[in-house]
């Protein structure tokens, strides 16, 4: 990344009319992704009448409410996806990244015992894939059907981060390793003191692919659990949003005691929200390292 | 596919860390498999040479360490694809794999006669075609506006901005675009308040390449700057300079400069984009097969869903597979063929 932080001295003034163009240009990009985030997040924080006024999303601010979330977080379908879709993401994540680094290690050493066998086994899985049906005729015969495992182990590895992480791996200087192990490191050691310490950058965008990966899970869901009780947040959001089936979650003392139900509409939106706020959390945390040439290889897949 | 490891020279010869971002440096990690050691094994020598025996007692905790996702994949793919047995029976899952007759290729034959294959064929390849023209140009001129951005902080936002959608599922992205176009959507309200009448993108048979397309490039289009923008970083400065002083303006460098030093990358990428015809992606089409009905959206990977899982019919469904897979395997080696004949590298290198 070239990060001149002003503009070359044989580098004529751009044009004021240039000027404006290009900023208005990104300003409208930067409102395409910005704006309906803003206005789903918006509505789930609205009250009833904000939005009966509105005659749909809100995107001028008015009365500002909690109670659509309440109405979520208060047991019932959509409280148990978060859940779900949490505890997957985090046993997956975990699942996928040790085994991962373990392998992307194992690997990042040409000329040892087995290396060109076992990547060339690794590298074939890009290019084909066993296709859906045997896939779940695999996963059915091994039991796994409306098991949550069905969701993580399937696609536990993938083959294009485990290049991606050895390329890095391998990139480490070797005098770093050596001395270790002139001192009689094992491999294990050397792997947790000395390679990962300094390999933090990869392993964070590698993790947020796996953990981007398993929160948005979808099609595994539908595919292998049945049962709608265990539905992670996705599916319920296609459910209950995409689909506008009537969400039954509040039958809770507050609502019978005649408190007013938030509005479905704010309902609806604070489902997506909720969906979205993991992405939005995490995303500026490891976003530094895209630019540090981490994933440049990774995109020339 | 795998050019023989070389070894390295002395361990002080070290070749520069990732990330200098040099136009050589994003080749050589694209050649995953073919990258030279940088850790020789101990020593200093050959490894391959010693007996079986020493290099076990020594690399033990390498094979240990790769055994599980060896084991993954072995399970989680290779198992799977040996199920693909099943396209040539005629499989029922109360008998199992071993004991459902053989039926040839009758399964094939059947498919090939198939209306509705066609149709998803169809369907997947002028979604395809159609994602080549009104897709794939807009990441290259996204770059190229970004590149231009020349205050850190600011390009840094703004890239933040737009490579997020990627991280989004298409569950979200759909939703969005639903509650944005869609009949109850903010465009219909407006339009309502002004006392139009709403329109109905998101169930429209007719404009639904258009509206597929829209959501792949608000999804992925700032994504896929990546790579552009790591092959303009590449652009040797000096060019420019020189251009600038003899005198040529903004748009002939980027005609004469610019454009040049991407086409690499571009020709790569539509190559590999080729490779890819049949795979336009599964969840945005199943997502909103239902809405716009199967005439418009269905592809090739929900016709196999849709004819196999709705219908029991296992074999046949994996025949449909099958064929997908194997002509996307045979587009691929085409794509890398053309690549290399093109002087690029494909995805793996000539052996």
């Amino acid at each position: 990344m070239t990060t001149t932080t002003s503009r070359p001295a044989w580098d004529e003034a751009p044009r004021l009319a240039g000027r404006l163009a290009k900023n208005l240009t990104l300003t409208l990009i930067a409102a395409c992704v910005v704006f309906p985030v803003y206005m789903v997040v918006l509505t789930s924080l609205s009250t009833q009448e904000t939005v009966t006024r509105a005659g749909g999303l809100v995107w001028v601010p008015g009365e500002l409410s909690f109670a659509a979330y309440g109405e979520l977080f208060s047991g019932g379908v959509v409280t148990r996806a978060v859940v779900v879709s949490l505890a997957v993401t985090a046993v997956g994540t975990a699942i996928s990244l040790s085994v991962t680094v373990l392998a992307a290690y194992g690997l990042s050493r040409p000329g040892s015992l087995f290396h060109r066998p076992l990547l060339f086994m690794i590298l074939l899985t890009f290019l084909f894939g066993p296709g859906m049906i045997p896939n779940y005729l695999l996963v059915s015969s091994l039991g796994l059907i409306d098991s949550y495992w069905s969701l993580i182990l399937p696609g536990a590895v993938s083959a294009f981060n485990l290049v991606v992480m050895r390329a890095f791996f391998m990139n480490i200087p070797g005098e770093m390793t050596d001395s270790a192990r002139v001192d009689g490191a094992g491999e294990f050691r050397i792997l947790w003191r000395i390679v990962l310490p300094v390999s933090k950058g990869v392993i964070a965008v590698i993790g947020l692919f796996y953990a981007v990966g398993y929160w948005n899970s979808f099609f595994n869901a539908v595919l292998y659990l049945n049962d709608a009780s265990k539905w992670p947040l996705q599916v319920v959001l296609r459910q209950y949003v995409l689909q506008g089936q009537s969400l039954i979650v509040g039958q809770t003392s507050d609502t019978i005691a005649g408190h007013p139900l938030p509005p479905s509409l704010a309902i609806q939106m604070s489902i997506v929200t909720v969906a979205l706020i993991p992405v939005l959390f995490v995303y500026p945390f490891v976003q530094r390292h895209f630019t540090k040439g981490v994933i440049i290889g990774a995109v020339k897949g | 596919m795998l050019r023989k490891a070389t070894e390295t020279g002395p361990a002080g010869d070290l070749t520069s860390p990732a990330g200098t971002g040099t136009t050589n440096n994003v080749r050589n990690t694209a050649s995953k498999a073919s990258r030279n050691g940088r850790k020789p094994g101990g020593g200093g020598a050959d490894p391959a040479r010693r007996p079986l025996p020493s290099r076990l007692r020594r690399d033990w905790p390498l094979l240990l360490m790769t055994l599980p996702a060896a084991g993954l994949l072995l399970v989680f793919h290779y198992v799977p694809l040996l199920g693909n047995v099943i396209a040539f029976q005629d499989y029922s899952p109360y008998v199992g794999f071993k004991d459902s007759p053989f039926v040839g290729f009758s399964n094939f034959q059947w498919l090939l006669a198939d209306q509705s294959f066609w149709d998803a064929t169809l369907n997947t390849l002028s979604i395809t075609a159609f994602q080549l023209v009104f897709y794939f140009p807009v990441p290259i001129a996204l770059a190229i506006l970004l590149d231009s951005v020349v205050r850190p902080r600011l390009r840094l936002l703004i890239q933040g901005i737009v490579y997020m959608p990627h991280f989004f599922s298409w569950v979200l992205v759909v939703t969005l675009f639903q509650q944005m176009f869609g009949g109850a959507g903010l465009i219909s309200q407006i339009l309502r308040d002004h006392g139009h009448k709403g329109v109905e993108l998101m169930t429209n048979p007719d404009t639904f390449l258009l509206l597929v397309t829209a959501e792949t490039v608000w999804k992925d289009a700032g994504w896929g700057t990546i790579i552009f923008l790591a092959a303009l970083a590449a652009i040797d400065q000096n060019l420019y300079e020189a251009a600038a002083v003899d005198g040529a303006s903004r748009w002939k460098r980027m005609w004469h400069i610019t454009l040049p030093g991407l086409r690499p990358v571009i020709i790569l990428l539509l190559i590999l984009r080729l490779g890819e015809a049949l795979n336009v992606g599964f969840e945005q089409f199943f997502l909103q097969r239902d809405a716009v009905g199967r005439e418009a959206a269905e592809v090739l990977d929900t016709f196999v869903y849709w004819r196999t899982l709705t219908t029991g019919e296992w074999s046949y469904g994996a025949a449909a597979g099958l064929v997908k897979g194997l002509v996307g395997l045979l587009l691929i080696l085409v794509a890398n063929k053309v690549a290399h004949r093109f002087g690029e590298q494909g995805i793996y290198k000539r052996s």
